[in-house]
C-alpha cells in the first residue's frame, strides 16, 4: 500500500481533484493511522471514522461529477477538543465534560465542513488549554513523535502530534499564549496564530477572551495558508471578530524577501540554550542570504510578559468556566482538574474587591505598554523573528508539579499575544533529534506577509521533509 | 478604600467565592504554589502605569452591533439535550431559597 504521512495538503489537492488519489483512500489511510499510533502517542480523544469515511466518499462522488471544490475537499484534518462539533462529543480534555455532545458547530468548524474536509478526530489537549506540555489532560499526556519520553508541548497537544505524525494532514488549535505556536515548534511542524479577531472564536470553548486566538496547524507554510483561506473572515456571532476583509492568503506566497526589513529584538535573544538561539540566527542569516535586511531592535517590556499575562489570562479563565454549573451541561464543579482549580482560584482572588485595581487594572496598563513597544517597532521593520521556545521539548514529568516553571515555558509567545498581533511558527532545524522552531511575527493582520517570509525560509530548508521515525 | 497588598490568598475566602470546594490538602499546596506566582507577578508593582490607558479590544473594535432581528435559534429539545437533570421541559435546578 502506498504511504500517504508525507503528502501535503497542496499535494494531495492536486491528486483528488485530478483523479490520481480518491478522498477515501487518504481518509483510510489516515483513520488507520491515527487508530495504530493512539496507543503511543495519544493525540486522539476520539476518532470519528464513520463521519470522515462519509465525508470522503461524498467527496470522491462530487469530483466525478465534475464539480469545482475547495483545495481542502477530502483533506482529513483533526480539531482540538476544545471545538464544538455537532453530534461529536466535545471533551475539552476534562472529565467535567466528558459525556457533553454539543447541538452546534464552531464557526470555524463550520466553514472547515462546508470545504468538505474529512475530520479524522478530536485532538487531545491539556484540559481547558491549561498548559505547556500536553500533560495536563483527563484523558491521559499525549507524547512527542520525535521522542516518546518527551512533551508535544500544549495545549494542542494533540493537534501538533497527529499533523507531525501523518494522522492528519492539518489540525485546528487555539492560542492563547503559545498554545499552537508552542507544539508546533516542538513537533517540527507549522503553527498559525492569527491576529485576535482575524478567525472566529464562536463555539470554541473560551479560556481567556481577550487573548484567545484560532489558529491551526500543517506540514507546510504553504498548506497553513490554504487553511486560513478557509476560517478568516467576519463572523455575526462573534463580535470580537474584525470586518476587515481577509486576504488570499496563498496569492503571491512566493513573493521574494528581498529588501524586507527584519528585527532581532535583543531581549529574546539572552540567557537561553546558546545552541537554540544558534539554530535561529542561522534561520536568519539564511533570509539575509536571500536579500532581506536584518535589523537589531529592542522591545524593553518583554520581562513584564509572563508576570503581565499570569494576571489577565486566570482572571479571565475564572470568569470564562463560572457558566460550568452542571446544570445545562457537563458535570459538577468538583470535577474540575487541579490546574483549573489553580487557575479559578488565583483569577478569583485577581479580580475580587479590594484587588482589581491592583492586579488585572494594572496588567492590562501594562499589556498596553507591551503593545506600545510592538507598535514603535513595526514603524522601523516589517517582521520580527524570535524564539518560540526557552528550551527543547523537556521530557515528561520534568514541570508537572512546578507550575511556575511550567508557565515560564511560555515566556518568548504570550508577548504576541498580549498585544494580539499575528506569529507564525515555522520549523528551523534540530538538536540531535529534537525539532527547533522560530516565531515571525507581524503587524496586526500581516499574515500574508507572515507566509510570505516563512515559505521563502522553507524552500531553502524542507525542515518538514524530516519526519518522526514511528 | 484600596487594602494593602501582600502576597497572601485566603483560600477558604476565594474557593468560597468560586464555588470550587478543595480539600485540605489541594488548599496546602494551592496557598504554596499561588504565593509562588503572586510573587513573581508582583514584579509589574515597578513599573509606573499611571498616565497608561489600559487596554480594551486589543485591535481598537468598537461598538460592535448586529440589527435587532430575531432569528432561527436553538430548539428547547437541543437546549435540554445536555441536562443532566429536566423536568416538563425545564432546566431542574437544586432549591435556593431553602432553610438550611
Amino acid at each position: 500500500m502506498t504511504d500517504f504521512s508525507n503528502l501535503t495538503i497542496h499535494e494531495a489537492s492536486k491528486l483528488i481533484q485530478s483523479k490520481t488519489l480518491k478522498a477515501l483512500e487518504l481518509t483510510e489511510a489516515c483513520i488507520g493511522r491515527a487508530k495504530k499510533l493512539n496507543q503511543q502517542l495519544n493525540s486522539f480523544i476520539t476518532i470519528c471514522e464513520e463521519e470522515a469515511i462519509n465525508r470522503a466518499k461524498k467527496v470522491d462522488k462530487l469530483i466525478a461529477n465534475g464539480q469545482k471544490m475547495n483545495p481542502l475537499a477530502g483533506i482529513p484534518i483533526g480539531i482540538k477538543d476544545l471545538f464544538s462539533t455537532k453530534d461529536i462529543r466535545t471533551t475539552a480534555g476534562s472529565k467535567l465534560l466528558e459525556n457533553y455532545v454539543p447541538v452546534y458547530d464552531a464557526t470555524s468548524v463550520y466553514s472547515l465542513n462546508n470545504a468538505n474536509v474529512c475530520i479524522v478526530g478530536k485532538t487531545n489537549l491539556d484540559a481547558w488549554a491549561h498548559g505547556s506540555s500536553g500533560e495536563n489532560s483527563d484523558f491521559g499526556p499525549t507524547r512527542n513523535p520525535h521522542d516518546l519520553s518527551r512533551v508535544p508541548g500544549g495545549s494542542s497537544s494533540g493537534s501538533a502530534v497527529s499533523v507531525s505524525s501523518g494522522s492528519s494532514l492539518a489540525a485546528m488549535g487555539t492560542d492563547t499564549g503559545g498554545s499552537i505556536r508552542l507544539p508546533a515548534s516542538f513537533c517540527n511542524v507549522v503553527g498559525l496564530k492569527p491576529t485576535y479577531g482575524r478567525v472566529s472564536r464562536y463555539g470554541v470553548i473560551a479560556m481567556a477572551s481577550s487573548l484567545d486566538c484560532i489558529g491551526h496547524i500543517t506540514k507546510t507554510v504553504y498548506d497553513n495558508a490554504l487553511v486560513l483561506n478557509v476560517t478568516a473572515g467576519e463572523d455575526g456571532f462573534d463580535s470580537t471578530c474584525t470586518a476587515q476583509k481577509p486576504d488570499d492568503y496563498t496569492k503571491g506566497i512566493e513573493k521574494s524577501v528581498k529588501g524586507l526589513k527584519i528585527g532581532i529584538p535583543k531581549e529574546y535573544f539572552e540567557n537561553f540554550d546558546w545552541k537554540i538561539k544558534n539554530l535561529i540566527l542561522e534561520a536568519v542569516k539564511k533570509l539575509e542570504k536571500l536579500g532581506a535586511k536584518i535589523e537589531d531592535i529592542s522591545l524593553p517590556h518583554t520581562e513584564y510578559g509572563v508576570a503581565t499575562y499570569y494576571i489577565i489570562q486566570p482572571s479571565e479563565v475564572s470568569s470564562n468556566l463560572a457558566r460550568y454549573d452542571g446544570i445545562r451541561f457537563g458535570k459538577t464543579r468538583e470535577q474540575f482538574g487541579s490546574e483549573a482549580k489553580r487557575r479559578i482560584i488565583l483569577g478569583t482572588y485577581t479580580l475580587s474587591s479590594g484587588y482589581y485595581d491592583a492586579y488585572y487594572l494594572k496588567a492590562m496598563k501594562v499589556r498596553r505598554l507591551i503593545r506600545n513597544d510592538f507598535v514603535d517597532v513595526f514603524k522601523k521593520v516589517d517582521v520580527i523573528i524570535c524564539p518560540v521556545s526557552p528550551t527543547l521539548p523537556f521530557k515528561l514529568g520534568e514541570k508537572v508539579s512546578d507550575p511556575l516553571q511550567m508557565y515560564l515555558a511560555d515566556i518568548f509567545t504570550v508577548t504576541a499575544s498580549l498585544t494580539g498581533v499575528p506569529s507564525l511558527a515555522v520549523p528551523c532545524g534540530f538538536i540531535g533529534d529534537l525539532p527547533v522552531g522560530m516565531q515571525i511575527i507581524g503587524p496586526d493582520f500581516s499574515e500574508k506577509l507572515l507566509y510570505q517570509v516563512g515559505y521563502a525560509y522553507e524552500q531553502e530548508t524542507n525542515w518538514y521533509k524530516k519526519t518522526p521515525k514511528i | 478604600m484600596k487594602k494593602k497588598q501582600k502576597p497572601e490568598i485566603d483560600i477558604d475566602y476565594v474557593s468560597k467565592l468560586a464555588n470550587i470546594p478543595l480539600s485540605g490538602k489541594e488548599k496546602a499546596v494551592f496557598e504554596e504554589q499561588l504565593k509562588d506566582v503572586l510573587n513573581y507577578i508582583s514584579k509589574l508593582n515597578g513599573i509606573d502605569t499611571d498616565s497608561i490607558e489600559p487596554i480594551g479590544h486589543i485591535t481598537n473594535l468598537q461598538n460592535v452591533l448586529r440589527e435587532d432581528k430575531p432569528a432561527p435559534s436553538l430548539s428547547q429539545d437541543d437546549a435540554l439535550k445536555n441536562a443532566p437533570k429536566t423536568y416538563n421541559g425545564f432546566f431542574e435546578v437544586d432549591a435556593i431559597f431553602e432553610e438550611q
